[in-house]
């Protein structure tokens, strides 16, 4: 049996550690580790216990110098938040480090550390070593707003003053469809419109704009001071947009002013608002005559309506006599004719009267196309209705029509809304207490516009209403003709529906049926 | 006897002081406390001189010298030199040397009868090197360093070298000085171990900052104390047996 000897592998001796006398081997400071620990302290000037804030409310971690973070305890994102509250990592070298569990409750956070540190002329100390965090709450300056209930900075009041809401109807379709929604704090509905509400004035900004790009219609701003102060010179508004929106919708009847009707190419002065787009449609029912007014053009001498979708009458078709192009007679200086429509001479009488009062009335209409004896139509009553416009005073009365015929019936409302196989989204808004009698037949009227306008239903996102598919056989009825939207104008609606209603993105977009 | 001195708030007393065992030069300072200390533990033995080489009070890291002489670089003055003369004892033989590296204490290291020098010393400087001091010469280096002068320390008796010799080196210039040697430091895990301390056969002087250990370790080495310690006799002696046959 022999002993091993253990030789030094690098050939170093060993020597005395000059404090304590323990064999050692050499080192920069030739002192043993323990000595050196007595000497110097590498955590010396990192602190170890710091505070910290975090949100009560919304439980956010507060990050110097203005930044809320969301992170759950022993997170990555957290530890960051630690690390970076540590003022002296800096000198030393960090090698590690890691949560050490703590109750939750205690708010408290214990986070271990490694370092190095290079001392006494190249000696590499590592230490391990725990920093206590305690939690201080503190209201983040969102909550604080909110708490504070002066949390928005600024709201786009977005008003229509007319009965119906049917450009609202679409317009909330085109936020929906452009995500113009997504930084509002709020939206609540007014009697007259909407209040979008924006903890920023550039954002309300941008979504004025995208209203003025989209809808004919103005707006005026104004400003509130809040707060100020003089040394700093800082001072704290909340700024108001009112954008209103021209009160004239589809199926209007309007007077134009006569100086306006000459100047949109000799058109007769009542016409039929075909469509609202960013632009006002109207059609001269006599002469198929188009024109398109913008908001410019209309602000510059407003008009209202002399009849919208609560005063018209249902009509039903006795004759239709369509008039060719060549019989057609135009006005000199006349603008651009509908290729779309068809002029015909129709008499019709009143529905209600079928049977009792044996009246008819004749009238010319763009909607020759579409008529035939004994369809339904709405039609606006000039003859005997008691409208007060001045525009309407200045026309000679023998140059008015009996009746205005606006739109034709496709079958009953409700019978066409149980075969619809589509929806819309519509925007999460806090309603307020209102009168909502109409409000239903509004949104069934605007559901119908756009299967009947395919031009209209351009800009709107449809989805496929997969609750609601009727089987193709059932619907074998009179009402065939009415118009539908094809399956391939519709979108597959994704399932992952925020909370807001809002909209994801893309991939609604991508999941666009190609039937 | 080993003693804790300073120079000046400094611990470096191998800065600025010579001591051989015929002589002692310290440095000319502000106060006298540095050439008291000296003085106290010498003056009955040998002469302690106060001197400067140059101009300069850095004389222990400029001269080389034993009991038989001294050398001292070419910075030396006339005067300084005659000075020296006057002081010496006869019987020390004194030689200014024509050397490039003038800081002579740095690159040797010598008791009475050996000395270490740095490899690229001149070969004149190595024959008067023998000649004045009547020692073997042999160009070495300790722990990788080329200042054999600064990085180790020997007597007649025994040595301290660089703590980070290795143990083989250790072996082989223990055998070439014929006296036992040891890894350690000064002045609190310094490795300057000649700008540190100051020996001769019966007497060492160290930094103020120099701990217990230390002056244990360089005590025994160097046999100061009264207690001889065995282990080293016992450790070194195999080394001393196997250069010997």
């Amino acid at each position: 049996m022999e002993y091993m000897t253990a030789n030094e592998p690098s050939g170093e001796g060993t020597i005395l550690c000059c404090e304590c006398g323990r064999a050692i081997t050499p080192n920069p400071a030739n002192m043993c580790v323990a000595c050196l620990r007595t000497r110097v302290d590498i955590t010396e000037g990192i602190p170890k216990q710091v505070s910290m804030y975090s949100c009560k409310s919304c439980e956010r971690y507060f990050q110097p110098p203005t930044h809320w973070v969301k992170c759950a305890l022993e997170s990555r994102e957290l530890l960051a938040i630690c690390l970076k509250k540590l003022k002296g990592l800096s000198k030393v070298n960090l090698v590690d480090a890691s949560f050490v569990w703590t109750e939750p409750h205690s708010r408290r956070l214990k986070v271990k550390l490694v370092i190095q540190k290079e001392v006494m002329g190249g000696t590499i100390l590592q230490q391990t070593f725990i920093v206590e965090y305690v939690v201080q709450s503190q209201m983040c300056t969102d909550c604080h707003r909110v708490e504070a209930k002066d949390f928005w900075k600024a709201v786009v009041q977005l008003r229509q003053k007319v009965t119906h809401k049917k450009t609202f109807y679409y317009l909330e379709q085109l936020i929906l469809k452009h995500s113009v929604h997504r930084n509002t704090l709020n939206i609540k509905q007014h009697e007259n419109g909407l209040d979008f509400f924006f903890a920023n004035v550039d954002h309300a900004r941008k979504m004025v704009d995208f209203f003025m790009t989209v809808v004919p219609c103005k707006y005026k701003t104004a400003k509130e001071l809040v707060s100020h102060d003089i040394h700093s010179n800082t001072y704290n508004y909340k700024h108001t947009f009112s954008v209103e929106i021209v009160p004239i919708n589809k199926d209007s009847v309007v007077c134009l002013p006569k100086k306006l009707a000459g100047q949109l190419g000799n058109m007769s002065q009542i016409c039929v608002c075909i469509r609202v787009t960013n632009v006002i449609q109207f059609i001269d029912p006599n002469t198929l005559q188009l024109c398109d007014m913008n908001a410019q053009t209309y602000w510059r001498n407003p008009f209202v309506a002399i009849a919208d979708h609560k005063h018209l009458t249902e009509y039903t078709v006795l004759q239709v006599e369509r008039i060719n192009e060549s019989e057609r007679k135009f006005s000199a200086g006349h603008g651009a004719v509908s290729k779309k429509h068809l002029l015909a001479d129709v008499w019709v009488m009143r529905t209600q009267d079928m049977g009792i009062v044996d009246q008819q009335y004749h009238c010319r209409s763009h909607l020759g196309h579409l008529l035939k004896a004994g369809d339904t139509v709405l039609g606006f009553d000039v003859a005997t209705s008691n409208v007060n416009n001045k525009h309407l005073e200045t026309v000679r009365q023998d140059t008015l029509p009996d009746v205005v015929l606006v739109r034709k019936i496709f079958g009953d409302q409700k019978k066409r809304h149980q075969k619809r196989k589509w929806k819309l989204k519509t925007l999460a808004k806090q309603e307020e207490e209102m009168s909502v009698d109409g409000a239903e037949r509004d949104y069934l009227g605007f559901l119908e516009d756009l299967e009947e306008d395919p031009e209209y239903r351009k800009n709107v996102n449809i989805y496929v209403d997969r609750n609601k598919m009727v089987p193709v056989e059932a619907s074998g009825s009179e009402e065939d003709e009415a118009p539908q939207i094809s399956l391939q104008e519709m979108m597959d609606d994704l399932n992952i529906s925020d909370a807001d209603g809002e909209e994801i993105e893309g991939a609604a977009g991508g999941a666009e049926m190609m039937a | 006897m080993a003693l804790r001195a300073q120079f000046e708030n400094s611990s470096d007393v191998g800065v600025f002081a010579k001591l051989t065992n015929s002589y002692c030069l310290t440095a000319i300072g502000g106060s006298e406390n540095f050439y008291s200390t000296f003085e106290g533990e010498l003056s009955d033995v040998i002469p302690v001189i106060h001197t400067q080489i140059g101009g300069c009070r850095i004389i222990g890291r400029l001269t080389v010298g034993n009991r038989h002489g001294l050398l001292v670089p070419n910075t030396a003055t006339d005067q300084e030199l005659q000075h020296l003369r006057n002081s010496l004892p006869d019987a020390v033989k004194i030689q200014r040397v024509e050397e490039r590296l003038s800081a002579l204490g740095n690159v040797i290291a010598c008791n009475d009868y050996v000395a270490l020098v740095h490899p690229d010393l001149d070969k004149e400087t190595e024959e008067i090197l023998a000649d004045v001091l009547n020692v073997e010469v042999f160009r070495q280096t300790i722990a990788g360093n080329v200042l054999v002068g600064t990085y180790c320390v020997f007597s007649n008796q025994g040595g301290l070298v660089h703590p980070k010799t290795k143990v083989g080196d250790q072996d082989e210039l223990s055998s070439l000085l014929q006296v036992p040697l040891v890894a350690g430091t000064v002045n609190r895990g310094s490795e300057v171990l000649a700008g540190g301390m100051v020996v001769n056969d019966w007497c060492a002087f160290c930094g103020i900052d120099t701990t217990t250990t230390e002056l244990s370790v360089i005590e025994s080495v160097f046999k100061l104390g009264d207690a001889q310690p065995a282990a080293i006799a016992t450790e070194m002696r195999e080394s001393l047996l196997d250069s010997m046959t």
